[in-house]
């Protein structure tokens, strides 16, 4: 085997291969979890039915869903209706791509990075692909060709269009601060800044995250589901599979996120205070653990609050998500950004 | 007929939407046709009539005391204040006086039953606006009621729980004593509930000013129970005329002041604090003696008409019963429900509000279809 084909090709693929099994898997979970986590905020068990204490309960979703019926109305536009979950799961899969779980370790005296690509551009790449997905939810809103889902898509356009202007303001201040795209680069300028982005940077973070609930169509935002309003929102004429797609996709996005979160603000794979508490990370008893640990109780933390909301909050409604998009949260990123440059061009002189 | 081009009924701008009867949030099976512009409600046309059971007809094939199992499924999650609605009416035909005992214990029956009332009432109104927490939690107090009711009368639901004259069955040892620790801890949970929402921004915005009914609509419209009490209209049939031995307790009538979906829920909440103290009052005086007044096996009615009502947990239920001389069973027998009058009010609520506001609306309303087509 020559080293090229190893190089561009076999490590490549196993890691795909790897990364997506993880992925879905990890997803597959986090809806059992989510279960789990809002059961017992609700004085209750939940699923503790299948296999040992529940766990095996989202394979038996997934078999459900799978051997279902697969549904398309008559009325449907067929082609879009179809295109539709591709278009919302594809984007979510794919932004993880670039999103660094870890350090480069050895292995059998080959450098590996526990990461697919390192891109010079990887937030640029996250942004414009993420908001592919919203063609999933407006398309599927209106090719099931139902008054209720077509509400549901129009809401999704809506809130996920005027969202994405303060994120991308809120990501700018990271830029700024990181002078890097790269995800990346992004963990490593934290580590020479000696200092998660989180402190500087606390109110574009509170932004960015805001903005990350909307954009996933969680609670308190969750307009364009609102079972109680719409039926099922974009997705009420979707059954088996194809809504396993748009539920997948959710819960995929809430690890895009929360994984961007981690990596923009809460120093990606590093360990808490990766310098000030060097020689007790250092030490003996903790320095095995590896970066990806860390990583994944960064991301598991935001997840949690992910739930939490949706077992606290009561939905707000769309006109009242948009006051608070342009009214407040566009401006107040957009002061953000400037303040951070300033100070930017004050430290770096 | 001439033959040319039909006339749309709405602009290219508007859309119709039927909301229900199969929707997650109409409670039940209430149909509502939307006219929209956007999200916004142009005009709302309840439409009704998918759990007409003909309950008013069957009425007048049954005797009396055979009627009283039909009222428990007109309004199903307050069984027990339909019962006494239709006792008190009875009561009133025949000339009977309960002894204090039944009275009392009923009191404590009604007022159990206002709880869980309230409790579904704020379950799936929160649930509506998306807050999906409390219904677990008022559902486990509810729970605890419906417990009280199975070990007094064996029924959770349908209870059956009272009778013409006075009660069923003497109360189960150690019911009373289950009972006050019950209403001991209740108020606590009530602030829990209240914790989740009361100052929650979120629900704050979705309630205040969503469904503002003035004094004087309130009035017009008939509104009775907390809608009109939200409009600050401090009218309670327990106050105002007095069944049972309502005018021997101490409670206060809450009302609000804004008419709005927040005061109505602020409404609801004192009022499940007011029958905690309603009950506890009734469970340190409760009487000894009989629970039931001496009325003849079988009931006969003497010709006329008669008019009552109760306090039900969502305005006031009347029975109005039409009798022929000696008769063993109503010639008509016409049910107020309050739902029914309350609903009509839906359309003048939500004009110019956005679809969410309509399920606010609805849920505010706390309206029974069990009882709206009986």
């Amino acid at each position: 085997m020559s080293e090229a084909l190893l190089l561009y090709l076999v490590i490549p693929l196993v890691k795909i291969v790897v990364l997506l099994a993880l992925l879905l898997l990890l997803v597959a979970y986090l809806t059992f979890f989510e279960r789990k986590i809002l059961a017992y905020l609700q004085v209750r068990i939940g699923p503790n039915r299948v296999g040992p204490r529940g766990w095996l309960q989202p394979v038996a979703d997934g078999l459900k869903l799978f051997v279902k019926e697969d549904l398309i109305p008559t009325s449907a536009q067929r082609f879009v209706f179809l295109l539709a979950p591709c278009l919302i799961i594809v984007p979510a899969l794919v932004v993880f791509a670039v999103v660094p779980f870890g350090e480069p370790f050895t292995m059998a005296g080959r450098t590996i990075t526990p990461y697919l690509a390192d891109v010079n551009i990887a937030l640029l790449f996250v942004l414009a692909v993420s908001s592919i997905g919203v063609y999933g939810i407006i398309l599927g809103g209106w090719s099931s060709n139902n008054k209720f889902s077509l509400m549901g898509g129009l809401r999704s356009a809506a809130q996920m269009i005027s969202y994405e202007v303060p994120m991308g303001f809120a990501v700018i201040a990271v830029v700024l601060m990181s002078g890097s795209l790269s995800l990346v680069g992004i963990v490593e300028a934290q580590r020479a800044a000696h200092v998660w982005f989180v402190l500087p940077g606390i109110l574009a973070f509170g932004i960015y995250f805001l903005c990350g609930v909307a954009e996933t169509n969680r609670n308190p935002f969750d307009l364009p589901e609102a079972e109680s309003e719409l039926v099922g929102g974009f997705h009420t004429e979707y059954s088996g599979m194809k809504f396993a797609f748009f539920f997948l996709a959710e819960y995929a996005n809430m690890l895009v996120v929360s994984s961007l979160a981690t990596v923009m603000f809460f120093g990606g794979w590093l360990p808490p205070l990766p310098n000030l508490l060097a020689p007790l990370w250092a030490s003996p008893a903790l320095v095995w653990i590896p970066g990806v640990v860390w990583f994944a109780a960064k991301v598991a933390v935001f997840i949690v609050v992910y739930i939490w909301f949706r077992g606290t909050f009561p939905r707000y409604r769309f006109d009242q998500l948009m006051q608070i998009g342009w009214k407040w949260l566009i401006p107040l990123s957009l002061a953000n950004v400037l303040a951070v440059g300033l100070g930017v061009l004050i430290l770096r002189g | 007929m001439t033959a040319g081009p039909l006339t749309p009924l709405y602009d290219s701008d508007e859309m119709e939407l039927s909301f229900g009867p199969q929707h997650p949030s109409t409670h039940g099976v209430l149909r509502v046709m939307l006219k929209l512009d956007g999200e916004k409600i142009l005009d709302a046309k309840p439409i009704i009539g998918y759990l007409h059971r003909g309950t008013e007809k069957l009425f007048e094939t049954m005797a009396f005391p055979q009627c009283l199992p039909h009222t428990d499924r007109m309004d199903y999650v307050a069984a027990a204040t339909n019962n006494q609605g239709f006792c008190v009416t009875m009561e009133k035909l025949l000339g009977v006086t309960i002894p204090p005992r039944a009275a009392y214990i009923r009191m404590i029956l009604a007022e159990l039953q206002r709880i869980a009332s309230h409790l579904v009432w704020l379950a799936t109104h929160a649930i509506d606006l998306g807050a999906i927490t409390p219904f677990f939690y008022t559902f486990r107090e509810r729970d605890a009621i419906l417990d009280l009711f199975e070990e007094y009368c064996g029924a959770r639901l349908t209870l059956n729980t009272m009778k013409i004259g006075g009660l069923p069955f003497e109360l189960p040892a150690g019911w009373l004593e289950r009972c006050s620790a019950y209403v001991d801890e209740f108020p606590s949970h009530i602030d829990e509930y209240e914790e989740l929402l009361t100052n929650n921004r979120i629900w704050r915005q979705r309630t205040i000013g969503i469904g503002v009914v003035s004094p004087e609509d309130a009035v017009e419209w008939g509104l009775t129970g907390p809608p009109l009490r939200g409009s600050g209209i401090k009218w309670d049939i327990r106050k105002v005329f007095p069944y049972d031995r309502y005018d021997e307790i101490d409670f206060e009538v809450p009302v609000g002041t804004n008419g709005d979906t927040y005061d109505r829920y602020l409404v609801r909440m004192v009022e499940m604090r007011q029958s905690v103290r309603i009950i506890r009052q009734c469970l340190d005086r409760l009487p000894d003696g009989p629970i039931m007044a001496r009325v003849p096996k079988v009931l006969r009615a003497q010709e006329g008409m008669v008019y009552a009502s109760v306090e039900a947990p969502k305005g006031e239920l009347g029975y109005f019963l039409v009798t022929t001389d000696k008769s063993t069973q109503p010639y008509r027998c016409h049910v107020r429900p309050p739902s029914f009058v309350n609903l009509q009010m839906l359309p003048e609520m939500v004009r110019g509000h956005l679809v969410a506001d309509l399920v606010a609306v609805i849920g505010t309303l706390d309206i029974v279809l069990g009882e709206i087509d009986r």
